[in-house]
């Protein structure tokens, strides 16, 4: 396949940016996304330019490193895929493809299609998490009753990999299907609940700080999560919210 | 409870209780009004009731105007605040992807709704409020007979208003197409009943503005035929 490319080009947090044009051939549809950018990159190396930056990690999926926006999709055409997912089998020949990094005022550009996601691991901080003994002598957490509608639910919302897709698409930039993931997988189970009340108006008074936008259901996020996280997670973190507003 | 509506979800519940207060007033209005075309004496009674009655003047018609005040005043504060979390838009967005067009622009039909809330406040309410609080006038009479089904159909006449009117209220649908279950998400209900609430939300988006063009029409078309 013979492709022209439509790249953000950005030196650095502080240059204005803009998108590029570059052209890719003999790309092979077995290729994955990241590979045909690998192939470009090597290009630009051989010709003295600068490849362009874009995170990547394990490219299976689970990392939640890559995080390209691709025609104008969070992680590209395709469901429940994350960038490194994604193959060139998905486009034809000829085809154009605009490349570009996640957008949010919470995520600033660092370089070209890299974004700083820090805001995230601020948010999972403020109350993503439970405290556990942990000299030795933890429970073994089988002999706690937990009925198996609750653990699936809870798996379901514990497998969002912070990619950031849900804010990248999102027309507000919320990152409401994110902590509603976070906020549930804990109120789910018997672990979480002691300190539910405050991660969940710690967790969102860090959303709010760190300048993510309202979620106003436009169901985006949902669609292009690549681990499917559902709405309902984000209904969860308004019940969880009110409540403990009351409590609190 | 402290700052609550200082937060993004505080916000979000307390403009989902203004709009479910307002869909619940709209099926109201909605069913007074239906009565203009089936009964008019019923609906110069009902109307002269919810006129005069001191409950619906002083406490439910302050808190009404609140409410539409509140929602869209909320709604402009949290679309500003929205549009600010994406300092740079994208050069390639494909939103038909992965969500609706109501969904994504529920500030324009919002607007629209507005625009024609300024009208109708002009046509009915404005001189409703004269002529019962400023001339005085409590008796809702005029030439010997209830004056409000006689003033519906003036209104009716002129063909631009009532094109005005089915606009707005196609813009309406649209508005509720997504607000109406969205109200139910922001509040925290999104369960077993979500499907029922969902499919309840499309009849009723799609049924009162259409029986409000139907109104609208059916007296305009009475007249001018």
């Amino acid at each position: 396949m013979n492709l022209t490319l439509k790249i953000w080009r950005q030196k650095n947090a502080n240059d204005k940016g803009k998108m590029v044009d570059y052209q890719v051939s003999d790309i092979s549809t077995d290729m994955s996304f990241l590979e045909m950018l690998d192939v470009l990159n090597n290009e630009l190396i051989e010709k003295g330019d600068s490849p362009v930056a874009f995170d990547h990690d394990c490219r299976e999926g689970i990392c939640g490193m890559c995080s390209l926006y691709i025609n104008g999709e969070a992680h590209g055409p395709g469901r429940k895929i994350t960038t490194c997912q994604l193959h060139m089998r998905m486009f034809k020949d000829d085809d154009t493809i605009y490349i570009e990094p996640f957008r949010a005022k919470a995520f600033p550009v660092i370089k070209d299609l890299v974004i700083d996601r820090s805001a995230f691991d601020r948010v999972q901080y403020a109350g993503g998490f439970i405290s556990v003994n942990t000299s030795g002598n933890t429970q073994d957490a089988n002999s706690i009753p937990i009925s198996k509608h609750a653990a699936d639910e809870a798996m379901d919302a514990a497998t969002c990999i912070g990619c950031g897709a849900c804010v990248a698409t999102c027309k507000n930039s919320s990152a409401m299907l994110f902590v509603g993931a976070k906020v549930s997988q804990y109120a789910l189970l018997p672990q979480g609940k002691v300190e539910a009340t405050d991660r969940v108006l710690n967790m969102i008074h860090q959303m709010d700080a760190e300048g993510f936008g309202n979620c106003t259901n436009t169901g985006a996020c949902e669609i292009e999560c690549p681990k499917g996280i559902s709405l309902e997670n984000i209904a969860r973190m308004n019940r969880e919210y009110l409540k403990a507003s009351l409590k609190g | 409870m402290s700052g609550i509506l200082s937060s993004s979800i505080g916000r979000k519940f307390a403009m989902s209780i203004s709009a479910i207060f307002l869909i619940v007033f709209l099926l109201q209005h909605f069913v007074i009004n239906i009565l203009s075309v089936f009964n008019p004496t019923v609906f110069n009674q009902v109307s002269h009731f919810m006129g005069t009655f001191w409950l619906v003047q002083y406490i439910l018609q302050p808190i009404l105007i609140l409410g539409v005040i509140f929602h869209f005043v909320m709604g402009f504060i949290l679309e500003i605040k929205n549009n600010k979390s994406r300092e740079i838009k994208y050069v390639k967005n494909n939103g038909n992807a992965n969500s609706s067009w109501m969904s994504r622009n529920m500030i324009w039909s919002g607007l629209v709704i507005l625009s024609f809330m300024i009208l109708h406040f002009i046509d009915f309410w404005i001189p409703e409020i004269n002529t019962k609080y400023i001339v005085g006038d409590m008796s809702g009479m005029h030439n010997g007979e209830f004056r409000y089904y006689t003033e519906l159909v003036e209104k009716f006449h002129n063909p631009l208003r009532v094109g005005a009117y089915c606009l707005a209220f196609v813009f309406l649908a649209l508005h509720l197409l997504h607000g109406f279950n969205s109200a139910f998400q922001s509040i925290g209900a999104n369960n077993k009943y979500t499907k029922g609430i969902n499919s309840f939300s499309k009849l009723y988006a799609v049924g009162i503005p259409l029986g409000f063009i139907f109104i609208a029409l059916f007296h305009h078309l009475k007249q001018n035929l």
